[in-house]
């Protein structure tokens, strides 16, 4: 995927207004298959797959045995014995190493991430292109995950996505995939569609304060850290990382990743830039971008428990210069 | 790709258009078009002398954030001021309104020693 195609900010309103297509063959599938999968799922991941009924998903941790995040992933159970993860590129092999690290009797593993494509179909205007593309198949309910045939094509069909618009994603044989991207924009068009780069991916879904895996999180973090603790479920007897967490929902985070937004007009901020409070050095910038619907620049920071609070204000030390900026709720965009 | 003959062209893709010994300074509508949707430009202060290769402005893209160097040595006699208002200006006219700042330059021969459109040209297609 570029970094875009008619630019950033065009992109990223045709999101929030119409459509988009985000091409994220890039993302890895992984199907994990058997009778102990269940089970075995929820000794590797921090949500509860128990909770998925079939044509089900969520949006779960694989954490190492500090606590400390590995990846975050989205699981879907197809069936009762059968589910699709599908992880972050640049953690595919990692991902799938660990998995066999822990890999048991009853449990079968399939990388397919090179054998898939993806595609997400993001924008107020999903739903109703769904339905034309579909020819009246019915979408997933939010969360949903489903099998639809086109053209002699399988797909799986999600109701997920990474923008905080409604919309859906295409899982599917890759030889299909350049024909299924041109009748996208093709059948698309008179709802909007634009094709849309990793560079309007990002801000769309900074905006949610959705976390992107390497800027807001890291093996050093954990869920709770990271604000994420709604997909941990502690009541589970055991899985890995579940020690450390634990013991940090007992005593309480040391830092928590928070959102922020820039006070006035300032340079964008960007991830790795110093976050001043108290008149001290306390934390750098996780992510950050000019925020297109919002017009300020915003971002997301790791800070001391202390002041990552809603209210609390810092400064963003960008070349040199230091300008304020005010800690948000989690999202920084809401639909008007 | 839009490209003045009356300029000439730095290859770190800023333009100097040369009047007296006055050199008015942008990036290229190449440039503009590879940094796409310029949302803050950081100026150089009127005033100071600068040294030609040195970084004197930035310019942000939502994507990116890109020092601007002084292609020539010289002392900043004028910055555009609307930029801070208007940043997108860059985008819609390089050549024109999107001006960055205007050096008095040490020594007008810097500016005839730098590529000319075709030798710019040559740059960015190759």
């Amino acid at each position: 995927m570029p970094v875009q195609y008619s630019g950033i900010i065009d992109e990223h309103h045709a999101v929030r207004n119409a459509l988009g297509l985000f091409d994220i063959s890039h993302m890895g599938e992984v199907f994990i298959s058997g009778p102990e999968a269940g089970a075995w799922l929820n000794r590797l991941l921090t949500n509860n797959v128990d909770k998925l009924a079939v044509g089900q998903c969520h949006y779960t941790f694989m954490l190492n045995g500090q606590g400390g995040v590995i990846d975050d992933l989205i699981v879907y159970r197809l069936t009762a014995t059968d589910y699709l993860l599908v992880v972050n590129a640049s953690k595919i092999e990692e991902d799938f190493a660990w998995m066999q690290k822990h890999a048991q009797e009853g449990v079968n593993l399939d990388n397919r991430s090179d054998a898939y494509a993806g595609l997400a179909i993001q924008g107020p205007n999903a739903t109703a292109f769904y339905h034309k593309f579909f020819g009246g198949v019915a979408i997933p309910e939010r969360n949903g995950v489903a099998t639809v045939e086109r053209d002699g094509v399988s797909y799986f069909v999600a109701r997920t996505g990474y923008t905080g618009e409604d919309g859906f994603e295409l899982f599917f044989n890759a030889d299909a995939a350049p024909a299924t991207w041109q009748a996208l924009l093709d059948e698309g068009a008179e709802f909007g569609i634009k094709p849309c780069g990793l560079g309007a991916r990002d801000t769309l879904r900074l905006e949610m304060c959705y976390p992107l895996n390497g800027s807001d999180l890291s093996p050093e973090r954990s869920p709770l850290e990271a604000g994420m603790g709604f997909f941990v479920d502690l009541q589970k007897e055991d899985f890995i990382g579940r020690d450390v967490l634990a013991a940090q929902k007992a005593e309480g985070v040391k830092v928590r990743l928070v959102p922020f937004r820039m006070t006035g007009k300032t340079p964008p901020p960007r991830s790795h830039y110093p976050v001043v409070a108290g008149g001290e050095v306390v934390a750098e910038t996780a992510s950050g971008s000019l925020s297109p619907s919002l017009g300020v620049g915003i971002g997301m920071v790791y800070l001391p428990a202390a002041v990552a609070k809603a209210g609390e204000t810092v400064e963003i030390d960008i070349r040199g210069r230091r300008f304020p900026a005010v800690i948000e709720k989690k999202p920084l965009y809401r639909k008007a | 790709m839009n490209l003045p003959e009356n300029l000439r062209y730095a290859e770190s893709h800023e333009w100097v258009a040369l009047d007296g010994n006055k050199g008015r300074v942008g990036i290229t509508d190449h440039a503009q078009s590879e940094l796409s949707d310029v949302v803050y430009v950081e100026l150089p202060e009127v005033g100071s002398k600068v040294d030609a290769g040195q970084a004197i402005a930035v310019v942000e893209s939502v994507k990116a954030a890109s020092d601007i160097y002084a292609p020539v040595s010289g002392t900043v006699v004028e910055v555009n001021t609307a930029l801070e208002g208007d940043p997108a200006l860059i985008n819609t006219d390089a050549f024109g309104e999107g001006w960055l700042f205007v050096l008095e330059v040490d020594n007008v021969d810097d500016v005839q020693n730098m590529k000319s459109a075709a030798e710019y040209q040559a740059q960015i297609e190759g």
